[in-house]
């Protein structure tokens, strides 16, 4: 029993496990089903240039929702730090200080909500929605409704360095993406900040009692997602080289379902970051793959739907708890003797 | 029941906790209304008083959660302020508080429950992880004798029983040092063998020169350990009497009668 459980215990706590296996058995099944796809680097590649800007918000919202709250609002950060970006570009052609306007203007938004949550006490789902009809509605009306193309972006050294091409086909946001998953798993998991966001979430009382400044780290919480979120919005004007006044419309619920399959917890206290990068990538890869696979664009939603409620249900299942169950089952129907194994070339093994 | 104080106030270090005049109001309504106290600088004092009495508010003032309305606060017979004061202060002056059930954060691990508002850091905020385990690790077996039983520094608060948590809690107190430690309630959810063990480590903190506040609906337990009881009730102190001049049999008696609106009659 116990070797048993110490052999596979180690699974359990490999962050992000379960997501990673459902990504990894996502492709597996997409490469059987539309091989003529899946077994060229193309469709990767593409994925990668599609799915960072997703991933930047989910990395920002897996901070929320750790801490027991929700953010409806990052949509309206994607349009409006996109907005003052390309302004500033096209206007100044000043692409950095375009670029540090358009953080800023998240940073103002993000703010603005951790005071409405922390300071009013709002509940983050109300004061959220209302932030994001609001800016959205002042996107609209700067920006006069129209799209800013700025194809003369691609020239820039921001461009290249942001969503240009490694070796001329590795897309930059991709390695963006991932080192900044990285770099937050460190601030949620080894800072003072990503610990007290998590016992935030836990509990906020005992939070308190123990010394932590609730209502500041709420503020920073929201200001820091809204930074991130001006981030995704970058990406994704500097990827399509135009701004669009609806852009990250129809982010919301994708975004949030990738935190969700990752594994973080809606009840708070409990942040998968690992999960949230696996979970972006099983969302992005979804409807293209479906789609690729020529079962009919009716299927697609239905597809996604059943991946994810089964993401879901194997993260809910397979907690720590749960691998060091399967593992302990895994050695009943396991050879029953691990030496033989272990030394198969041992004449008196067998 | 003035004059019963144990500590002169004229003498230098001799009070672990004093507050004059201390009020309290949410919005309009008075939760604390003069509250003067102090706790000998090696004193166990039993706070007595029902539900709703002004315990809690009492205990979140002198542990920096929220501020007083008004009145002024002494710890080790230094003046606080107390719109500054905060419980990263309370730490660092030397207050710990146990609660009854706000002490651990109940998904997370051990050895984030033990540092969690006072880190052990690299420079920038990261976490020492290996530190603060190896600390939580030598806490866990030897202060508190957790003993195998599979439990450990990752394991997550809601694996533990109520007394193992009030163990940690205890545990986590004493190794930051504190010279007063306040226990809100902490045997609420105990068996009377755990009951036993937060007794025990109350006799401790008599013994090893410190202060105590225990807050508690068991008589018999306020009475054991305590040197003197203060009685409040709807905000205000209406007694405080030390152990020498009451039995367990009186103080009960005393209570219920207070309970019952005779308390002008009973003045001990």
């Amino acid at each position: 029993m116990k070797t048993g459980r110490t052999r596979f215990a180690f699974l359990g706590r490999i962050e992000g496990l379960p997501i990673a296996m459902v990504l990894l058995v996502l492709y597996i099944v997409f490469i059987f089903t539309a091989p003529r796809v899946f077994t060229g680097y193309r469709i990767y590649m593409s994925f990668f240039q599609t799915v960072p800007p997703m991933l930047v918000l989910a990395i920002g919202l897996t901070f929320i929702i750790t801490a027991g709250e929700i953010d409806l609002s990052f949509p309206a950060v994607v349009a409006l730090s996109g907005f003052v970006f390309t302004w500033v570009f096209k206007t100044f052609h000043a692409p950095w200080i375009g670029f540090l306007l358009a953080l800023a203007s998240g940073a103002l938004v993000g703010y603005l909500n951790g005071l409405l949550v922390a300071r009013l006490r709002v509940p983050s789902i109300m004061a959220t929605l209302a932030t994001q009809f609001f800016w959205y509605g002042v996107t609209l009306l700067i920006a006069g409704g129209l799209q800013i193309d700025i194809q003369n972006v691609t020239a820039t050294a921001i461009h290249t360095i942001f969503v240009g091409r490694l070796f001329g086909v590795f897309p930059m946001q991709a390695l963006w993406s991932l080192a900044l998953t990285a770099f937050f798993w460190f601030i949620l998991n080894r800072h003072t900040f990503g610990e007290a966001i998590i016992f935030i979430g836990d509990n906020a009382e005992v939070a308190r009692v123990m010394g932590i400044n609730v209502e500041k780290t709420r503020i920073k919480l929201f200001t820091m997602h809204g930074v991130i979120a001006a981030f995704a919005g970058l990406l994704l004007t500097l990827e399509i080289n135009v701004f669009f006044p609806t852009q990250g419309q129809g982010m919301l619920l994708p975004v949030m379902a990738a935190v969700f399959i990752g594994g973080t917890s809606i009840a708070g206290g409990l942040g998968v970051m690992a999960g949230t990068f696996f979970g972006s990538y099983i969302i992005g890869s979804l409807e293209a793959g479906v789609v690729a696979t020529g079962i009919g664009g009716y299927w697609v939603q239905l597809v996604e739907g059943l991946v994810m409620a089964a993401s879901v249900i194997l993260n809910v299942i397979l907690g720590e708890e749960g691998i060091s169950l399967l593992s302990r089952a895994a050695r009943k129907w396991a050879v029953p003797s691990p030496v033989a194994v272990d030394r198969p070339g041992d004449p008196g093994g067998a | 029941m003035k004059g019963d104080r144990l500590v002169p106030e004229s003498q230098p270090e001799r009070t672990a906790l004093r507050m004059v005049n201390i009020e309290k109001y949410f919005g309009s309504v008075c939760a604390l209304n003069s509250i003067n106290f102090e706790v000998g600088h090696n004193e166990i004092v039993g706070l007595i008083g029902d539900n709703g009495a002004g315990k809690s508010t009492l205990v979140k003032i002198l542990t920096g959660v929220f501020p007083p309305t008004s009145g002024e606060l002494y710890i080790a017979d230094k003046k606080v302020d107390t719109r500054s004061y905060s419980v990263k202060k309370a730490h660092a002056l030397g207050i710990e508080t146990v609660y009854q059930d706000k002490s651990l954060g109940e998904k997370q691990v051990m050895w984030r429950n033990f540092f969690i508002g006072r880190e052990i850091t690299y420079p920038l905020g990261f976490l020492k992880v290996r530190e603060e385990k190896r600390i939580a690790t030598d806490i866990m077996v030897n202060t508190i004798g957790f003993r195998g039983k599979g439990i450990g520094v990752d394991s997550k608060a809601n694996k533990l029983s109520g007394g193992e948590r009030q163990g940690v809690a205890i545990g986590r107190a004493m190794h930051f040092e504190a010279d007063l430690i306040i226990l809100d309630e902490p045997t609420v959810a105990l068996s009377l063998k755990e009951v036993r063990k937060v007794l025990n480590f109350v006799h401790k903190i008599k013994e090893s020169g410190k202060a105590s506040i225990y807050i508690s609906h068991n008589l018999a337990d306020v009475y054991e350990i305590s040197d003197r009881f203060i009685v409040i009730d709807r905000g205000e102190i209406v007694a405080s009497i030390v152990k020498a001049k009451i039995s367990l049999k009186e103080l009960d008696e005393f209570l219920l009668e207070y309970s019952h609106g005779l308390k002008d009659k009973v003045q001990p």
